[in-house]
């Protein structure tokens, strides 16, 4: 076996730490969670000189040890836990060059656990535009620590870390800050109580409330017999130490690093004067949003429409090849179409994520935040409620993980229940299809109408979402201290890697997490509508025969009738005419119900059900979407899909929720059943009210 | 007077916080007496507040900087 060392990388955000972590790793990395947590976990291997491997844990990033959300406690928890598989034998602590100062207090914190701990200076490609230099091998003798000045933008100084990690073992381990100095006779009732244990570690211990091995809060208090603190005590002495470690550090850095402010030059604050601008600000944020959509719109047509008939072809093409019967039939016309579904979304998620990573990526979302703020105080959200509800418009589910970083727990839970009536991208295949059904083509100021018809769907979304924030803030009476930091990073120019591997891994996950439920749906589908009970399915075919013995049908339009003949009486059929008076009032027919019931385990599944419903029985090359053009509908006559029952469909999958997984996370971030149990009750009502009356209206 | 009262462009000096109004996050990210701060910029009504505190750009609101004591230069 080879030699394997586990490697921590932990920074503040923004500071490059992911594209270290992609510099190190390249292609060997995945995602996954930390168990029970829904904190994402990513790691890689990186091969170092001399045959040594490192597993490389990429941390949520933290401003300090002092964890005050989810995401930050799994780092402390990490570190304390000297059994973990994956306790780090070297730490990383990633700093941006020009946030040193602040950055530093949290290697002190690292170092102060005697991990060997190796600091990387980042982005030092921007040293001379910043009029910044560096004394580094001061820095490293007082730091006791060893530098590794790198630019993952220049591609510069990787192979250095590299070598520091290989060599960690000649690191010291020697703290920054004597912990008893923060309160001498506190720290040494501390040490005698617990003699063994590291002094820091306890501290840590006794103010964040984590475990550690047998150690925690509430043993600490039980065997000392020293008087414990008050929380404001103890709040007083973390601000003690706070300061304490910024002295050692601009200590540190008064010789250290220079900084000529002649030289200096600042593209933020020209950028800032425009983007954060009064009126600059909103207008630049309106057209960027304007842009995605439209953009999202007309991109993926064309490959959406390649994906869907090349998946129609690929099933006539297994017909034609595989010998004919129930095996092949499952795989033409449950799986394909069922994977034809899954595989038509690429796309469009593949461009939702590249421009959020971008938004992201540039630091622009912060200003975004900083804009929205007191627009968004009104409704009882916070400015940080817009990433949630811009990232929404990708998926609930890492949008209602992206709320952690909201302090007040109102604020917070409000931006929860609200972010599902946000257009994620599995309500776009059901808009898409049909619009193209239901929406005339032509334009209107250059601008299509299907692009606007789309677009003020996302805007009914928002619309939703922000009403019913308002709403939920005159109900909530919920009193939780309110503060907002937001930190306003540098602009810079997004990394093409790190956009193109978030882009990958976010659509690998979505298409392999959603892809098993609609391939799972699809194959119960077709089962379901090929087989029935009873003499009516079973003897369809002299039914039927008989049934028309006098009209002179051709051979094809017999079989046709059969066939469907055969799906009214399948299972499928059966339960879809079961609940087919309560939707009939809404315009569909039993097979969109079918569609929608399947729906609520994910939306996405609506095109997929329609698509493998249709094709069975169906002999023809065809698209879903010219299948779906072709229905009629049973009672009134005329195109099934029409603009009635068509904009029923989209208003009722715009406010329904519709998403297992989504009311799973809400459970899970809000710690009760009661929230995911109210929203699936109110929104799916609501959604069920405004499609009954849209269609009521407009038939 | 509180940073709450900083035009936009103005530096002053920190010389107290309320340590239980203030989050120990702001005070990590450098709001600790002694430090320069600085106005970038204000969203409409003055609030949020666009800060340059030690070299570290945040904003906060103006409900947490009136509890932030500065001297102006």
């Amino acid at each position: 076996m080879s030699k394997q060392i586990n490697v921590a990388l932990i920074g503040n955000p923004n500071t490059g730490k992911t594209s270290v972590f992609n510099a190190l790793t390249g292609l060997n990395q995945k995602v996954g969670n930390y168990p029970g947590i829904t904190v994402e976990k990513k790691e890689g291997i990186c091969k170092l000189p001399r045959g040594v491997r490192a597993h490389i844990i990429d941390l949520p990033g933290t401003y300090s040890l002092n964890a005050s959300s989810l995401d930050e406690n799994v780092v402390i928890e990490l570190l304390l836990n000297k059994n973990d598989k994956d306790f780090p034998d070297v730490a990383v602590v990633v700093s941006d060059v020009e946030n040193l100062k602040r950055n530093l207090l949290l290697f002190t914190q690292i170092k102060d656990l005697e991990i060997p701990t190796i600091l990387v200076i980042n982005m030092s490609d921007r040293m001379d535009y910043k009029g910044i230099s560096l004394d580094i091998p001061y820095l490293e003798e007082q730091l006791e620590t060893k530098i590794a000045l790198i630019s993952t933008r220049k591609k510069m100084g990787i192979a250095g870390l590299k070598d520091l990690i290989t060599n960690y073992k000649e690191l010291s381990t020697n703290p920054c800050l004597n912990a008893s100095s923060i309160d001498e006779e506190y720290f040494n009732n501390l040490r005698k109580a617990f003699p063994n244990q590291l002094l820091y570690k306890l501290w840590l211990v006794i103010t964040q409330d984590v475990n550690f091995g047998k150690t925690d809060r509430k043993a600490i208090n039980d065997v000392s017999n020293f008087k414990t603190k008050s929380e404001n005590d103890l709040k007083r002495l973390q601000q003690k130490e706070t300061i304490k470690r910024y002295q050692f550090i601009n200590n540190t850095l008064k010789k250290g690093q220079t900084i000529d402010l002649n030289t200096a030059k600042d593209l933020r604050i020209k950028l800032d004067r425009i983007l954060t601008h009064k009126v600059w600000g909103y207008l630049i944020f309106g057209i960027i949003l304007l842009t995605i959509f439209q953009a999202i719109y007309d991109w993926s047509s064309v490959p959406m429409d390649f994906i869907d008939s090349a998946f129609a072809s690929l099933s006539e093409w297994t017909k034609s090849v595989l010998p004919t019967g129930a095996f092949t039939n499952l795989i033409a016309e449950g799986i394909i179409p069922g994977l034809g579904g899954i595989v038509i979304f690429i796309p469009q998620i593949a461009f939702l994520f590249l421009f959020i990573s971008i938004l992201e990526e540039t630091g622009y979302m912060s200003r975004v935040v900083f804009l929205m703020d007191r627009i968004m105080r009104r409704f009882g959200l916070s400015g940080k409620s817009v990433v949630p509800l811009i990232s929404g418009t990708a998926c609930a589910i890492p949008a209602i993980m992206a709320t952690r970083n909201i302090e007040s727990w109102k604020e917070r839970l409000i931006t929860i229940l609200v972010t599902p009536f946000t257009t994620c991208s599995a309500r776009l295949p059901v808009y898409l299809i049909i619009i193209a059904l239901v929406i005339p083509e032509g334009r209107f100021f250059g601008l299509s109408y299907q692009a606007l018809t789309l677009m003020l769907l996302y805007l009914i979304g928002f619309g939703a979402a922000i009403v019913s924030a308002w709403i939920l803030n005159k109900i909530l009476k919920i009193k939780s201290r309110t503060f907002f930091v937001v930190e306003m990073p540098n602009y810079k120019l997004p990394l093409f890697k790190n956009v193109a591997l978030t882009v990958l891994e976010k659509t690998k996950s979505f298409i392999f997490g959603a892809g098993k439920i609609i391939l799972a749906i699809s194959i119960i589908l077709w089962f379901l509508a090929s087989y029935g009970p009873g003499e009516k399915f079973n003897n369809a075919e002299e039914i039927v025969t008989e049934q028309y013995a006098n009209q002179d049908l051709s051979e094809d339009d017999l079989q046709q009738k059969i066939a469907s003949y055969k799906l009214e009486h399948s299972f499928i059929g059966i339960t879809g005419r079961a609940i087919e008076p309560a939707i009939r009032p809404l315009g569909y027919d039993w097979k969109i119900g079918i569609a929608i019931v399947s729906s609520f385990a994910a939306r996405e599944v609506f095109v997929g059900t329609l698509a493998t419903i249709y094709s069975v029985g169906s002999d023809e090359e065809e698209t879903i979407k010219n299948r779906m053009a072709g229905e009629v509908n049973p009672i009134l006559g005329g195109p099934l899909f029409n603009f009635a029952s068509g904009i029923s469909l989209l208003l009722f999958y715009a406010f329904a929720m519709q998403c297992m997984s989504t009311l799973a996370i809400v459970k899970r971030e809000t710690n009760s059943w009661k929230w995911p149990m109210y929203q699936l009750v109110i929104m799916s009502a609501f959604a069920y009210i405004v499609a009954l009356a849209a269609f009521q209206i407009l038939k | 007077m509180t940073l709450a009262e900083l035009k936009r462009g103005q530096r002053g000096v920190i010389i107290d916080v309320s340590s239980v109004h203030i989050p120990l996050k702001l005070l990590e990210m450098g709001c600790l007496p002694g430090n320069l701060v600085e106005l970038v910029q204000v969203a409409p009504f003055a609030d949020p507040m666009y800060l340059n505190i030690n070299g570290s750009h945040l904003a906060i609101r103006k409900e947490t900087a009136i509890h932030i004591q500065i001297e102006t230069e």
